[in-house]
């Protein structure tokens, strides 16, 4: 499973948001290569990608795609980012 | 995982900004300060916002200010900036911001480290509170978790 974190750079905010993905994934119990990105290579990026993680102002920008897109509020909070995983997932 | 180098010089506590204009200006103003960035460097991470929105703002009251790793970028830094008054980034949930990171970096390689080390301090939901009224710079490295 593929999930990709998008941000503006592709650095700092994305990178936050896979570093406690990958610690959400693990309280679930779940494995997946997570890859952050910058939203102007999403396309290529989240081809292969189940879930797309961004916050609300990438949405729009990330255009047609077969991946869930999971929008993220606090992306220190990871009992929302558990959550929104769990239920995107189960 | 090494926290990017935060000095004192890059920690201002209590900052007068009017708009998130001026409070990102200030926490790029430190990254200079500390020898982390050009000037020029501000105008970069204000670019990222006009373009993309207030998506900096990551979690209530906490923004993110940074930009790619460039020419402006002098060497890996940190800065840390509390705001007198807290200012409205446009962002749907997280706003008044009350802290700035400011954030600089050469490559994006070593960045993830340095980001892990970020999260863990803000994964404890006291931090940002805790940073907010912070009245030293001791107090803020305490918070942050860098050794003196």
């Amino acid at each position: 499973m593929k999930i990709v974190a998008i941000c503006g750079a592709g650095i700092g905010t994305s990178g936050i948001l896979k570093v406690n993905t990958e610690r959400a994934l693990h309280k679930l119990g779940l494995e997946a290569d997570v890859v952050a990105a910058d939203v102007a290579s999403v396309a290529e990026v989240a081809r292969d990608a189940q879930i797309i993680l961004t916050s609300a102002e990438f949405v729009g920008a990330i255009g047609k795609t077969f991946s869930d897109v999971i929008v993220i509020e606090n992306y220190f909070d990871t009992q929302e980012l558990t959550l929104k995983l769990e239920a995107a997932l189960g | 995982m090494p926290l990017p180098p935060l000095p004192e010089s890059a920690i201002v506590l209590r900052a007068e900004a009017a708009d998130w204009r001026t409070a990102v200006r200030e926490a790029g103003a430190a990254l200079t300060a500390s020898g982390a960035s050009l000037p020029g460097y501000s105008d970069e991470m204000i670019r990222m916002i006009e373009e993309h929105g207030p998506y900096v703002v990551i979690a209530p009251g906490l923004a993110l200010a940074h930009a790619r790793p460039g020419p402006d970028v002098v060497a890996d830094g940190l800065s840390v900036i509390t705001l007198a008054t807290p200012v409205n980034f446009g962002h749907p949930h997280n706003d008044p911001v009350r802290v700035v990171l400011g954030l600089a970096m050469k490559s994006a390689d070593v960045h993830l480290a340095s980001i892990a080390a970020i999260a863990n301090i803000f994964n404890d939901s006291e931090a940002i509170d805790a940073l907010a009224k912070a009245r030293t710079a001791d107090e803020v490295l305490d918070i942050m978790g860098v050794a003196e």
